[in-house]
């Protein structure tokens, strides 16, 4: 059942324009920056020489750092509506009519859009790839970087969707979710160096980076698969809720 | 014949912030019924068929499908229901073929019988040859087709309808009414409409809801004597004193409209026309107009909606 929701949901966004033409534009915007980055590698490579710095330090993980905040931008975009648009379309009541479980409504959406997400994500993480033609790549830095991004989507993803099902307009739970994901990256520029504060480990980005240095800890890891788990049950809450209240 | 129950809905009310849009609401249906479901409009028809197709929670009250609690398993609850909202709950971006089979798998018919289950429902709204055709470019006809179609596939115990010929044309609307009809053999149906002529050629029974309370609850049949005459307008050209038309066996009342014509009132299971015949006849009256005045279900709406009051607005008033 869930599998049936999620497909229609990524069928849908592929019918549409919107999903295409993002792809277009992060690839387009990747590939720039994955180019200007390959180009300052070039010319830092003689003096390189004897360091531990390689290319995956110098392109790849500068890669995956904008890409997280191109993903901030595009994501909103893509959640946004997730539920918003079929309580609009009024879509929603074939969902709530047929034998379905809230859980299954809400897992079914957060899967699909992820199946698009990851699709994104595994297209940018072709570029890096392609550096394994005539070069190294080191692997392990690489598959933090993608752990890292796959897990930074999922809690974007999320919090998209649940954004998304306290508003019926679209573009109100794009500029709720933008604003959102926004301040939680920017948590950790309070003053001071108060790395163990709680809101620097609130911050998304503080978990980001550690892992994209290819520092794998446990801690970051745990940290996306709370905060994705505590939208998708705020989401079923809510949207259960909604028959109550209305 | 045992009388199988399908929706029992009992003592159902809902509240949107203060207002109560539904007032302690309670009816039956039974297999192979098809109720119609009368009201002004912001009655609370809609609010009611949301709460029994497990859209919206009730504040108070309990609503059973073929004996399943709603709010305690709504799975298997709903899984006996197919609802029609009034915007049909169509995915545009989709084919008529891909939405069926979609709201196939939502409703859990097994794989094997889905493309039967796909099949029958088309043939049954008449979408055979429309099925590749993305819904966006039906027609509002062909797309509320659709919207019964999903309501049908897995072939609930209880269609729940609202107001499903709403800006169809005529040979459109026919051809919904004869589905419906059709729907009425095998499952039971519950119908909000606005259209009353609709409710008199499809329904067996009729309820009207006005300002959240249940107003009527009849049976066609019951209706019809409801309907039946209770007064009628004779015209005579040598009328006697208008006493002399009172005394006359069964007749209420006498309202005098000029022109030597009058309104009689009467009960309906004592119809003075035959006597009143006789005596014009003796009298020598000249009676040369005899006209039963029917009420029409119109008229009867439009009475209980407007001289009902609704509780609380009595209350406030004494």
């Amino acid at each position: 059942m869930i599998r049936t929701i999620a497909g229609r949901e990524l069928r849908s966004l592929f019918l549409s324009p919107l999903a295409w033409s993002i792809l277009a534009v992060v690839q387009v915007i990747m590939a720039y920056i994955f180019l200007a980055r390959m180009e300052l590698f070039f010319q830092l490579q003689p003096r390189l020489a004897g360091t531990s710095i390689g290319v995956t330090d110098i392109v790849v993980t500068y890669l995956y750092n904008n890409a997280a905040v191109v993903m901030m931008l595009i994501v909103p975009l893509l959640t946004m509506r997730l539920v918003s648009e079929e309580r609009r379309s009024r879509t929603l009541t074939l969902l709530f009519s047929a034998p379905v479980s809230m859980t299954e409504i809400i897992l079914g959406k957060y899967l699909g859009i992820m199946a698009f997400l990851l699709v994104m994500a595994g297209v940018i993480s072709l570029m890096p790839l392609s550096l394994l033609i005539w070069g190294n790549l080191d692997m392990g830095k690489f598959a933090a970087c993608v752990l890292g991004l796959t897990l930074l989507l999922a809690s974007f993803a999320s919090l998209g969707l649940f954004i998304s099902t306290l508003t019926v307009q679209p573009t109100i739970a794009a500029v709720g979710t933008f604003g959102a994901l926004l301040l939680l990256w920017v948590l950790d520029w309070k003053g001071g160096d108060g790395s163990d504060s709680v809101l620097a480990y609130l911050s998304l980005l503080r978990h980001y980076v550690s892992l994209l240095q290819g520092v794998f800890s446990s801690r970051d890891v745990i940290y996306y698969l709370l905060f994705s788990l505590t939208f998708i049950a705020l989401s079923i809450n809510r949207l259960d809720g909604q028959r109550l209240q209305n | 014949m045992e009388r199988d129950t399908l929706v029992s809905v009992e003592h159902l009310s809902r509240d949107y912030g203060g207002m109560r849009a539904v007032d302690d609401v309670s009816f039956e249906l039974v297999r192979g019924e098809i109720l119609g479901f009368l009201g002004p409009n912001g009655a609370g028809k809609t609010t009611t068929m949301q709460i029994i197709s497990g859209n919206l929670a009730p504040t108070a009250g309990r609503v059973t499908i073929n004996g399943i609690d709603i709010l305690d398993s709504p799975k298997a609850a709903k899984a006996h229901i197919g609802y029609l909202p009034e915007q049909p709950p169509l995915y545009r971006e989709l084919t008529v073929d891909e939405y069926l089979m979609y709201c196939a798998r939502l409703n859990r018919i097994p794989a094997a019988d889905r493309q039967a289950a796909l099949t029958a429902a088309k043939q049954r709204c008449g979408l055979i040859e429309v099925g590749r055709r993305l819904i966006d470019h039906l027609s509002k006809g062909f797309r509320q087709r659709v919207g019964i179609a999903q309501a049908i596939i897995h072939a609930p115990a209880v269609v729940i309808l609202d107001e499903p010929t709403v800006g169809l044309d005529p040979i459109q609307i026919r051809e919904i009414r004869g589905l419906i009809r059709e729907l009425g053999r095998d499952h039971s149906v519950i119908l909000s409409t606005h259209i009353l002529p609709e409710v008199q050629s499809l329904c067996n029974r009729v309820q009207i809801i006005n300002k959240g309370v249940m107003v009527l609850n009849d049976t066609i049949e019951g209706l019809r004597q409801r309907m039946q005459a209770s007064s009628m307008v004779v015209a005579l050209r040598r009328a006697p004193a208008i006493d002399q038309l009172r005394a006359v066996n069964g007749v209420l009342d006498v309202e005098p409209l000029g022109d030597g014509r009058f309104r009689m009132h009467y009960k309906p299971e004592d119809d003075p026309a035959e006597t009143l015949a006789a005596q014009a006849v003796q009298h020598d009256w000249g009676l040369h107009e005899l006209t039963p005045e029917r009420m029409s279900l119109e008229e009867i709406f439009v009475d209980i909606t407007r001289t009902e009051q609704p509780p609380d607005a009595a209350e406030e008033a004494a």
